[in-house]
């Protein structure tokens, strides 16, 4: 049996991954692909401890995440979309209009 | 050290350099296919925790949908030029990647939630207990994630829509 303690530990290591992904990319869809990294990350902690505590409800909670990342994945690419029509660049340095 | 450890080890390698690959990799192609494994790999995660009704729709919805509409999203704008390796900020956001982990594995590892595993059912993580769970006590949450769902399928229309 795997200890507990040894997936928390996984999942905060693949959280802290998507996290410097948001960072230190220079390119939307990678950041948006590191948010889905960070996303699983969590989910990671919610089937671990649904199986620690004998419960169903954390595996229904990320069956709610994941419709919630499929919702975030389809509106950012649309975003990404539009951005890229009008700025022919996918940097986010870029998206400056409305900085002072 | 059992076989289940040195399983949940390799497994654990592979999803850790998958994912630092997502990150690191210049090429956004090399990326969304690394994004593959690393879900996959989750999903292989989820089955040796009792879940494998999540761990077939980890792989349907994610590495199937929305992969595909990873990329289908970069065919689609072909972002021509690779990014540049700016050291010192990649530096930077390493560190602070490094950081985080050291201080959410502490708080993660305190809690007071049970070392050992409740033995689990047969039944434990099938469709049945989940439909159960998801249909008599998160029923309004279901029900809103359809209307989430539907808001999101008009709203990728109108934004992606092409101005007249």
């Amino acid at each position: 049996m795997v200890p507990l303690d040894y997936y928390l530990i996984l999942s905060a290591i693949i959280f802290a991954i998507g996290v410097v992904g948001v960072l230190i990319r220079r390119n939307l869809i990678i950041v948006l692909m590191s948010i889905e990294l960070m996303l699983n990350a969590v989910n990671l902690t919610f089937i671990a401890f649904a199986n620690s505590l004998g419960s169903m409800d954390g595996q229904v909670i990320v069956f709610f995440v994941m419709a919630v990342a499929a919702a975030e994945a389809v509106i950012g690419l649309a975003i990404v979309i539009s951005v890229f029509r009008h700025r022919q660049s996918l940097d986010p340095q870029e998206m400056q209009l409305l900085k002072w | 050290m059992n076989g289940a450890q040195v399983g949940f080890f390799i497994l654990a390698g592979l999803l850790i350099v998958s994912s630092l690959w997502v990150v690191f990799q210049r090429n956004v192609v090399h990326s969304a296919m690394a994004l593959v494994a690393a879900l996959f790999l989750v999903a292989i995660l989820f089955l040796t925790l009792n879940a494998p009704m999540v761990g077939v729709l980890q792989i349907l919805v994610y590495a199937g949908a929305i992969m595909v509409l990873f990329l289908f999203v970069i065919m689609f704008l072909n972002p021509i030029g690779l990014e540049q390796r700016r050291r010192l900020w990649w530096g930077f956001g390493a560190l602070a990647g490094l950081l985080l982990a050291g201080a959410l594995v502490p708080v993660l590892t305190n809690g007071d939630a049970p070392r050992d595993p409740v033995v689990a059912t047969e039944l434990f993580g099938g469709p049945e207990e989940l439909a159960r769970s998801l249909f008599t006590d998160f029923v309004l949450p279901f029900e809103i994630a359809s209307i989430l769902l539907l808001v999101a399928i008009v709203g990728a229309v109108v934004l992606a829509k092409r101005e007249p």
